[in-house]
């Protein structure tokens, strides 16, 4: 019996050493496959794209190098890139900020204990759900002139309204903002209801004991509090605002003329309706440029604050 | 959480009534802006076509008609066949559902792999994965379908699962890592202590406190795949078209008499499940959120 | 025992694939755009007459962009090596696609049904790459046509204009009477429509030529081209602001409905004057645009034909076949409100506009007028194109002087080569 006892430990020991070499091992085994997954998928087709750029490659890929020359028609020789450029900017600008005032707004109301507060979160977060395909089509009716808003105003009695930025050449961009912001800013607000929710009373209570008005409770505390959230919603609508397709092809398909291009229209339209990969690959690489200077900055201190707090 | 709240609104002195009054007031406006698309769409959709072409397409319909509904569903025409959304639709449920399943677990597992089992490098792999949440899918399109047909997957709904998998894992993967990250790692040793392995951990301890966030990443997976059009358009045969396909057939076919009454019906329809997800887990929706994926 | 059964039924399922590989009934599967129901009910008599000879036919439909979508989809399959059997390209992409190798021989049908002699050397030329028919045309549409509603007209006091002096003088009767003189759609593929239209009407044939086909940068930078442009942003004047982003249905509607004097599109327009019940001559009237009248801008759709499994080639060539044979000529053509691509058809089914575009079309192809549409992928390069779109529509929608535009035209057109 002492003698089985014995040998039961020796084994289990034995078994440990075994599992924890093995324990060590198995979240890199188990990770693996995400590993292999991104290497290629993510890695490996940003690098077909720099090369295809790199080539002449016009309906199809090709891979013969033939230099710089997409970049530098790119940034040479097409207005229309430089429209789609500025377009990205203006639209990120105001997409970010108005979404972030409405968010941040439309939560603080909610949080003073409201009647129906579900009620109302759900309907600022329904945009979300639906796709921009679905949606699309109700908006271009709404800010068409002749069809929309305009109509309607003048139709109640106010026949000097007029409201027509999408047919405006100069303002179109902006009525691509007022859809977006429609869309993201429930899921803004979701996430600053949750930062609020998240803070502790007893420090508003001890503010309020001081004599602070409400106000500048908000301004003072509870906002600065809330930096993770800006900082998430700021990288989450960055990240919406980038990849804006949709929403343009739906809304504007670029017009008018192509005054609401932006990069990732533009890179759509040259690469596979034009029949010129190699010059939309090139639009791309700059894209991912792009991209990686504002996200791996974000990346760098989002990681040394982890560890810092290990 | 709530006493501040309380404490705040506690005082009933006029000031605090009009503040009241006017919070109100803000929120009742906003709704109603976020109301008027999904209210134009419904309106259209219970039109019947005369109403359409007489009258206005912002107005109230003069009569009630589910006429577009019907037919939106069961015979428009989506192509040469005019059998309506119907097919489409289980076309889609069947992607959405293993797609959303798959890349939830895995991304739950590696989550839990990024926040408790770090190794060197670990860090460094997640931020790279990271960046895959960036990237613009027109972009990955061509060497995706070649890769697809290389591994003999091209148009297939096992392609398009794969490739949805594949591009939901780093928006998973960030979620579930985030939130785990809040789970102290005392409890972890803990177990560890008691002889509990890399599984039996994940199983006994991790996820039975993960249902917030699980709830999160699944709406969010849902949302995306649901509504993907390019990928389904794409990567998808004849027989595993998306909604979002069809529902494009429908929408953007500019030649011949234009049924806006169905093509809203259409939208509706194709947009229901998602909005279904969204109204029933809602509120779980913000939890998972409170819970700590906002502190990524 | 056991295992001799399954050893059998592998059998028995093997020789049925086996058979299935020799030929017999197969399988097309074709992609397309063509998805209104009008369109969808033209094409599905092809399927009835496919399927009449025991093939079936697989249906992926992509609508949007005029094609655009549909393009993507194509080019995704074939990088993944797997192209539908046919699918719906026009025009010199038909070139780039056989650039490519992954085209089927159709000549074996073509010699059988002597393409050579049914179809004109125009369209017959577009179809072939390096002398061999790899693609299979379907209909022709012309593109420079007015659509008048007459009643709008007559209550102007105007006359449907035949010269561009004519067009302003009839725009500010209308303008005058209170009614929009031209339902504009205001989407680049429709401004580029009327912009070829205006090259062809104002300078003539051989600088349509040279500009839209040959894509000559020192005509496309000449006072001509200025002319052109002029002529172009003065029609602006004679629409209404609602125009930009306007689907081309939505302004053909405002010519039914007599909100608007007339429209420049395709024929495919008459589609919806009929969907309205509306008949020609009496309703509306469809005129050459101002000086074209001796012109043909035609656009053909056609289907190229991949390279496919043994199995399914004979089901690939009866369909290439079956798209030629007068009965679906007929009635598909009829539907779409094009002409027959197959000459020598019987004028007597169609229409009084379809009969002028059929005579007009024999007519240019023999002196030489019958020309490519630029706007509608005929006649150049997509690069091409899309920088004559981007430069047009920019010009149309903005402040720029015409000879910047044509400078930039010139420039944009020279850097896509």
């Amino acid at each position: 019996m002492d003698k089985s006892v014995n040998e039961n430990t020796k084994s289990t020991l034995l078994k440990t050493g075994f599992f924890n070499r093995l324990e060590t091992l198995l979240p890199k085994a188990v990770l693996f496959p995400t590993f292999a997954i991104a290497a290629i998928f993510i890695y490996g087709f940003i690098g077909w794209t720099t090369w295809i750029s790199f080539t002449d490659s016009r309906l199809l890929p090709k891979y013969e190098l033939a230099g710089f020359i997409q970049y530098i028609t790119l940034f040479t020789k097409e207005p229309r890139w430089w429209v789609a450029v500025g377009n990205l900017f203006i639209f990120s600008i105001l997409f970010i900020s108005i979404c972030i005032v409405i968010g941040l707004l439309l939560a603080i109301f909610l949080d003073q204990r409201i009647r129906g507060e579900s009620f109302f979160r759900t309907i600022y977060l329904y945009p979300m759900a639906l796709s921009f395909i679905v949606t699309g089509a109700a908006w271009r009716w709404i800010l068409n002139p002749n069809l929309g808003l305009e109509r309607l105003v003048q139709q109640l009695g106010f026949s000097e309204f007029t409201f027509r930025w999408l047919v405006d050449s100069h303002m179109a961009i902006y009525t691509i903002v007022i859809a977006a912001v429609w869309q993201s800013s429930g899921f803004v607000l979701a996430l600053f209801l949750a930062g609020l929710r998240g803070i502790d009373p007893a420090i508003i209570k001890a503010a309020q004991v001081d004599g602070a008005s409400l106000p500048r409770i908000y301004w003072r505390i509870i906002i600065p509090s809330l930096r993770p959230v800006f900082l998430s919603a700021v990288i989450i609508l960055m990240h919406i605002s980038i990849k804006s397709f949709d929403l343009v092809m739906v809304l504007t398909r670029g017009g008018p003329g192509y005054s609401t291009d932006m990069p990732a229209t533009f890179m759509y339209a040259f690469s596979f309706n034009r029949g010129r990969l190699g010059f939309g690959a090139a639009s791309a690489v700059i894209m991912f440029l792009a991209v990686m200077a504002i996200i791996i900055p974000y990346l760098y201190s989002e990681l040394r604050g982890t560890r810092n707090e290990r | 959480m709530r006493d501040k709240t309380a404490a705040l609104a506690g005082t009933s002195d006029p000031a605090t009534l009009i503040g009241r009054i006017i919070v109100y007031f803000v929120l009742i406006v906003a709704a109603v802006f976020f109301l008027i698309p999904f209210f134009v769409m419904i309106m259209t959709s219970i039109k019947s076509m005369n109403d359409i072409r007489t009258g206005y397409l912002i107005s109230l319909p003069r009569e009630i008609t589910i006429e577009a509904w019907v037919k939106a569903w069961d015979s428009a025409c989506t192509g040469i066949n005019c059998e309506g959304m119907k097919n489409y639709f289980w076309n889609s449920v069947r992607m959405v559902i293993p797609s959303v399943i798959i890349s939830t677990l895995i991304g739950a597992v590696n989550g839990y792999i990024f926040s408790k089992w770090r190794f060197k490098g670990s860090e460094t792999f997640f931020s790279f994965l990271l960046l895959g949440c960036f990237i613009p899918f027109q972009v990955i399109l061509l060497p995706m379908s070649q890769t697809l047909g290389l591994i003999g997957l091209g148009q297939s709904i096992y392609g398009l699962i794969f490739v949805h998998i594949v591009y939901g894992l780093p928006f998973t993967t960030l979620f579930f890592r985030n939130y785990y990250v809040t789970i102290p790692d005392e409890i972890i040793k803990a177990a560890k202590i008691d002889g509990a392995g890399f599984f039996r951990i994940f199983r006994k301890v991790i996820l039975p406190v993960s249902l917030p966030i699980f709830v999160v990443a699944i709406i969010w997976q849902t949302t995306q795949i649901w509504n993907d059009f390019l990928f389904g358009v794409a990567f998808s045969g004849s027989d595993s078209q998306p909604i979002t396909v069809a529902l494009n057939n429908l929408v953007n076919t500019s030649t011949g008499v234009k049924e806006y009454n169905v093509d809203m019906a259409a939208a509706i329809i194709a947009g229901l499940p998602t909005l279904f997800v969204y109204i029933v887990a809602g509120k779980y929706f913000l939890r998972g959120l409170v819970a700590g994926a906002v502190k990524g | 025992m056991r295992i001799f059964k399954c050893v059998l039924f592998v059998l028995i399922i093997f020789s049925i694939f086996g058979c299935q590989g020799k030929g017999g009934p197969g399988e097309v599967e074709v992609l397309h755009w063509w998805t209104s129901g009008g369109e969808a009910a033209s094409l599905a008599v092809l399927k009835q007459l496919l399927e009449a000879e025991g093939h079936t036919w697989k249906d992926f439909a992509v609508a949007g962009g005029g094609g655009d979508q549909a393009m993507t989809v194509l080019k995704s399959r074939a990088v993944a090596g797997n192209p539908p059997a046919a699918a719906q390209v026009k025009g010199p992409q038909i070139q780039l696609w056989g650039d490519e190798g992954v085209l089927t021989n159709l000549d074996d049908v073509a010699k059988a049904e002597n393409w050579d002699a049914i179809l004109p050397k125009v369209v017959a030329d577009i179809m072939k790459y390096k002398g061999n028919y790899v693609a299979v045309p379907v209909n022709v549409h012309r593109i420079n046509w007015m659509w008048c509603n007459p009643a709008v007209f007559e209550k102007a006091g105007a006359t449907i204009p035949t010269t561009w002096e004519e067009f302003e003088t009839a725009c500010q009767k209308i303008q005058a009477a209170g009614l929009i003189p031209v339902a504009w759609g205001g989407q680049p593929w429709q401004e580029a429509t009327v912009f070829e239209t205006i090259v062809a009407g104002v300078s003539g044939t051989d600088f349509y030529k040279k500009t839209m086909v040959q894509a000559d940068p020192a005509a496309l930078e000449s006072d001509t081209m200025v002319k052109v442009l002029n002529t172009l942003k003065m029609i602006k004047q004679y629409t209404d602001p609602g125009a930009p982003g306007r689907d081309w249905n939505l302004a053909t509607a405002m010519v039914i409905k007599g909100e608007a004097g007339m429209q420049f599109m395709g024929d495919w327009a008459k589609g919806e004057f009929t969907a309205a019940g509306k008949t020609p001559d009496v309703d509306y009237v469809a005129a050459p645009a101002p000086g074209t009248a001796k012109q043909f801008l035609f656009n053909i759709d056609s289907f190229i034909m991949f390279k496919v499994a043994k199995k399914n080639e004979a089901a690939q060539k009866a369909m290439a076949r079956l798209i030629l044979q007068p009965k679906f000529q007929e009635v598909f053509n009829i539907n779409k409100g094009s002409i027959p691509v197959r000459m020598g058809m019987s004028e007597e089914p169609f229409d009084a506009p379809a009969r002028l575009a059929m005579k007009d079309f024999s007519e240019s192809s023999r002196s030489g007028d019958l020309v490519p549409s630029m706007a509608h992928e005929m006649a150049v390069m997509p690069a091409i194109r899309g920088a004559i779109m981007d430069a047009v529509t920019n010009f149309y929608n903005s402040d720029m002087t015409a000879e910047a535009a044509a400078k930039q035209l010139a420039t944009a057109v020279k850097a896509a080569m």
